[in-house]
């Protein structure tokens, strides 16, 4: 019983952190080497027209208390060492968005000669988010993407341990 | 006796990830105080190598990746090199085409100044500002985007003329847009010439003389706020501006505040010339045939980014390649202005002073390597040669 309580507790805890998570993803943006294209559409999708903050999406200032990194551009020589910085930087759990052609293949600065690649070369990538640029509206859908995705990751665990518990009634 | 002495200089760092700006450059400033001692930056974040990447792709090819060294002013970028290669191999663009260019570079420019007013207020704390400017700045993108396809990569140009026709639909959207941004405009130019608490951050902050601004070569917006008549559409008249004079802005006080007021003026302007374009289409081709090859021979071409003067060198060997693409952008050459006139300044001011002049990283971060005169190792470098350096050169630097 006591196990059982335990259990219900956590449960209950990681359904508070996925809503918590979820509701309120607080994003820090790093640019590795990008053309400008991708970042001004990242703002755009912050300002009134696009709006993510009535989603709960925050644009924060510093590494330490962002949950989503989102990445522009190719990753250059002199940038790598900074954008892992800043990742280490960031608190567990943390997710990355590419954003744009450079940030997902290098793009047109494919193999520059002070380019080291794309963006998952140095750290890893949860959603990619193509175009060049994307309109602001792909950059949501991207955000909307990752945030399934970590709903899902939850209610499927969820609706596995349920099954699970379902199966178990049933034999007995 | 050391212990308990007071540093002389403290130092803040600052980037390249920061909140002030979106894009990576990393600045050093030595404070006393709040009082802002002095100031050194560190750039080469956003180098990628476009220039030498020009060498290894063909004419047309290149028109892509030039488009892409900055998002912002990316048609500028394409104007200046379509009006260099035409120039090499002899070719004019079709009156049409030459207006077209222009229009999408005003509708370029009004973008970008509204975008530069929205930035600049973001970092005095005035989000208000921000939010209405990026608010019109969509029309603006709509219209660009009604026009082109794209909101911000635009791929207008094409050598020897542009891609696409402005339809009657189009000129109706753009006049009502521009109506639309005038009166806004006319709006922000009163908030931010009275709006007390805005003025107190602006008004005799980072301050450039005319005489400053003509030793540290400031050019653009900038210049022209610190009584410096530089405009390459005024100058050196290109495209259609041949045919459409420019009225240049001029402010005296050098200060932020003068910056804005320039910058806003301009919007006017730009009004003015969109809509006179529009007047005026002259009829006819959107492009002509162009050789696949220019001649061989050197052309420069200048033309008037919303940041300053944007300068182009196209070297061609007659090949299929270009030989040497070199490129200038306006950020680089006002970024001494803000190191000089950080100095003196309160802390709080910097990220103003910065944004003040429009900076853009991705357009000036290039490599330069100097060699003595007589030097016998000066000689071109090949893609290898450049690899292999920047991977020694990063190896000795972190």
């Amino acid at each position: 019983m006591q196990l059982k309580l335990a259990d219900l507790w956590t449960n209950a805890l990681d359904q508070v952190k996925t809503w918590a998570r979820v509701n309120s993803p607080w994003v820090i943006h790093f640019n590795s080497g990008s053309c400008n294209g991708c970042d001004i559409e990242i703002l755009a999708t912050l300002t009134p027209r696009y709006d993510v903050e009535r989603l709960g999406i925050k644009l924060q200032g510093s590494p330490r208390h962002a949950d989503v990194l989102i990445c522009t551009g190719p990753v250059t020589r002199q940038a790598r060492e900074r954008l892992r910085r800043i990742y280490e930087q960031m608190p567990e759990p943390k997710f990355v968005i590419a954003v744009g052609s450079c940030s997902i293949s290098g793009g047109a600065f494919h193999r520059c000669y002070n380019v080291i690649g794309h963006i998952d070369e140095v750290i890893p990538v949860d959603v990619y988010v193509p175009g060049c640029p994307p309109r602001p509206e792909a950059i949501i859908d991207g955000v909307v993407k990752l945030l399934e995705k970590l709903r899902g990751a939850k209610t499927q665990s969820a609706n596995a341990e349920q099954e699970g518990e379902w199966r178990d009634d049933n034999r007995g | 006796m050391t212990t308990g002495s007071v540093p002389k200089r403290f130092s803040i760092p600052i980037g390249p990830q920061h909140p002030a700006l979106k894009e990576p450059g990393h600045f050093d400033f030595s404070v006393d105080g709040e009082v802002v001692t002095g100031a050194t930056v560190r750039l080469g974040y956003a180098h990628r190598g476009i220039e030498k990447a020009a060498e290894n792709q063909n004419w047309v090819q290149n028109l892509y990746l030039l488009e892409r060294i900055c998002g912002i002013c990316s048609h500028i970028h394409a104007t200046a090199y379509c009006l260099g290669v035409e120039k090499l191999a002899d070719v004019e663009a079709p009156p049409r085409a030459q207006a077209i260019r222009v229009l999408i570079a005003e509708l370029e420019r009004v973008h970008s100044h509204l975008l530069w007013l929205g930035v600049t207020a973001h970092e005095a704390g005035f989000d208000t500002l921000f939010m209405y400017s990026w608010r019109d700045r969509e029309t603006v993108m709509d219209i660009l985007e009604s026009l082109t396809g794209n909101r911000v990569n635009y791929s207008a140009n094409m050598l020897g003329g542009v891609k696409f026709d402005v339809t009657d639909d189009n000129r109706k959207a753009i006049e009502r847009g521009v109506n639309f941004l005038e009166t806004r405009t006319r709006h922000y130019l009163n908030v931010v010439t009275t709006d007390q608490v805005f003025v107190q951050r602006t008004r005799g902050v980072g301050v450039i003389t005319r005489e400053q601004a003509e030793q540290l070569g400031v050019i653009g917006p900038t210049a022209r706020a610190s009584g410096v008549l530089r405009d390459v559409r005024v100058e050196a008249p290109y495209a259609a501006y041949r045919d459409i004079p420019v009225q240049p802005v001029i402010e005296t006080a050098g200060d932020l505040e003068a910056r804005f007021v320039v910058r806003l003026k301009e919007l006017f302007e730009s009004y003015r010339l969109i809509r006179v374009i529009l007047e005026q289409m002259p009829p006819g081709d959107l492009n002509v045939r162009m050789p696949r090859r220019p001649k061989a021979g050197e052309a420069i071409s200048r033309v008037e980014a919303p940041r300053g003067e944007l300068f182009y060198f196209i070297k061609s060997n007659g090949a299929d390649n270009p030989e040497r693409v070199k490129v200038r952008t306006p950020t680089l050459c006002n970024m001494a202005s803000v190191l000089v006139t950080a100095v003196g300044q309160q802390l709080a001011d910097v990220p103003m002073i910065l944004a003040g002049i429009d900076p853009c990283f991705s357009c000036n971060d290039r490599a330069v390597t100097i060699s003595k005169a007589g030097d016998a190792t000066s000689a071109v470098w090949s893609w290898q040669q450049l690899r292999q350096y920047s991977q020694a050169y990063y190896r000795r630097r972190l």
